[in-house]
């Protein structure tokens, strides 16, 4: 006899016992021991169909192929640059993937990428020991001059881009500040000081209203008293 | 004199008043404080992250790194000077090996977690304490993990068994006393820690660690509570 004992998204403590019996299917971060189904770390339950999956809410960044992040240069050599992802392994960024055009060999490397310079990058590749590679070839990739670097909560992205990057251009619009959310919970801000300042008040009011509904409304509000116009749909 | 009655009203297995929160520390990337009666444990975990120098990095998993800490004013006794001593370095290693066996390091490879207890008020039982803080601090750092943790001091002062000792107990002076830590990991129902200090039967002891056993299932329902505290705020949550 197969029991279900969690609901959908609700929150959960590793070790604690999810559902009973075989029918269930152990997603990402839980893990099966004998007929019952453990929670393998701090999350919110997602049930889709069969399968128990947990939503991490809290923790350092988890590099992932695919995404798009910003990262500081910490150290330059023959192949390319290294990288600071914010997360608890380093990148690397080979010549050949640095650039749009060719790099000629035994060109000073700190013309394109200098140390302490931030930098917008793709994953393209996570290997088990965690060597992370990067690349700048795409669009939107590139190097970050002037602005201001922000530190959010990884888990608390998704919230700050919105719906099909809906926050994140409500944001440009009322400030009119260029902004770059990276994956890695770090984010990019550059504009009028003012503005640059507003905008990271206005983020940190997403990190900590995250869970309510109604989020956009409420953010929409906020920025239209602070810069004192009204804001198009 | 034969010891009939706990000092404070107690019951024998009946812990001190705890309280638990999580996330009292906001640099941290995990923290958590726990309380038993006048002992004050906080933890804080910074981790996985980079870890040098070089050669301490383990290729296969990552490694656990846990530093006991009483704060100098935390306690009246002698043992209490700042810096660390050859106690805080055991306990750091006990706490250590009461961690690791629910923490799911093969993920993190070449990297550290680091847990640091600091303890500001201490009265006995500060080693628990502090175990019961990481535990929680750990789940809060979003670390992948297979259980809690759980651990109180159980013991036997005079022919009595009993559950979380204060200061007056480990101290009795009229008969034998024992003090014996236990951590557990409440779903497998498995010991982490066991250490004794003081004089007990075989069959003392079986019986009073399965006392400690029920007292670390109270303790998991205040810790679960906190992490849930943390995170269910009201109002709906959509992924």
């Amino acid at each position: 006899m197969s029991k279900l004992l969690v609901n959908d998204k609700e929150i959960v403590v590793p070790g604690e016992v999810l559902a009973e019996g075989m029918d269930n299917l152990p997603g990402i971060g839980t893990y099966r021991d004998g007929d019952k189904i453990l929670g393998g770390r701090l999350g919110l339950t997602n049930i889709d169909g069969r399968t128990i999956k947990l939503i991490p809410l809290s923790g350092k960044y988890a590099p992932k192929t695919g995404d798009t992040i910003i990262c500081k240069v910490i150290d330059i050599n023959f192949s390319g640059w290294r990288v600071d992802t914010n997360s608890a392994y380093s990148a690397m960024l080979s010549i050949k993937d640095a650039t749009s055009s060719y790099i000629q060999k035994g060109a000073d490397l700190t013309q394109y990428y200098n140390l302490g310079e931030y930098i917008v990058a793709n994953i393209t590749n996570v290997t088990s020991q965690k060597l992370i590679d990067i690349s700048m070839r795409g669009p939107g990739l590139h190097k970050l001059k002037g602005g201001r670097i922000i530190e959010v909560s990884p888990y608390k992205v998704p919230r700050i881009i919105g719906k099909q990057g809906s926050m994140v251009s409500m944001l440009k619009q009322a400030t009119g500040c260029k902004i770059v959310v990276g994956q890695n919970g770090l984010v990019w801000i550059e504009g009028d000081p003012d503005k640059e300042l507003l905008v990271e008040k206005a983020i940190r009011k997403i990190e900590h209203e995250s869970h309510l509904s109604g989020l956009t409304d409420s953010i929409k509000k906020f920025l239209e008293k602070e810069t004192g116009t009204k804001l198009g749909d | 004199m034969v010891y009939k009655k706990r000092l404070n009203n107690r019951g024998f297995e009946e812990t001190r008043p705890m309280e638990a929160k999580v996330g009292v520390i906001k640099r941290a990337d995990g923290s958590a404080y726990f309380k038993f009666g006048n002992t004050w444990a906080y933890a804080a975990v910074y981790g996985p992250r980079n870890l040098y120098p070089k050669f301490l990095q383990d290729p296969s998993k990552g490694i656990l790194r846990c530093n006991y800490n009483m704060m100098p004013f935390s306690s009246s006794s002698e043992r209490v000077r700042p810096g660390s001593s050859r106690r805080a370095k055991e306990i750091s290693m006990v706490t250590e090996k009461a961690l690791l066996p629910v923490l799911n390091l093969e993920e993190y490879p070449n990297s550290v977690v680091d847990v640091f207890i600091e303890l500001p008020e201490t009265e006995a039982g500060s080693r628990t304490a502090g175990i019961n803080a990481a535990a929680m601090a750990l789940a809060d750092a979003g670390l992948l993990m297979k259980d809690l943790v759980c651990a109180v001091s159980v013991g036997r002062v005079d022919d009595k068994l009993l559950v979380d000792l204060d200061y007056s107990e480990e101290s009795y002076e009229d008969g034998p006393v024992a003090d014996i830590p236990i951590a557990v990991m409440p779903n497998s129902n498995k010991i982490t820690l066991l250490q004794t200090d003081g004089l007990i039967s075989k069959e003392q002891l079986k019986k009073v660690i399965e006392m400690g056993k029920d007292a670390c299932n109270k303790v998991y329902a205040v810790q679960k509570k906190a992490l849930k505290d943390k995170y269910n705020i009201k109002g709906d949550i959509d992924v």
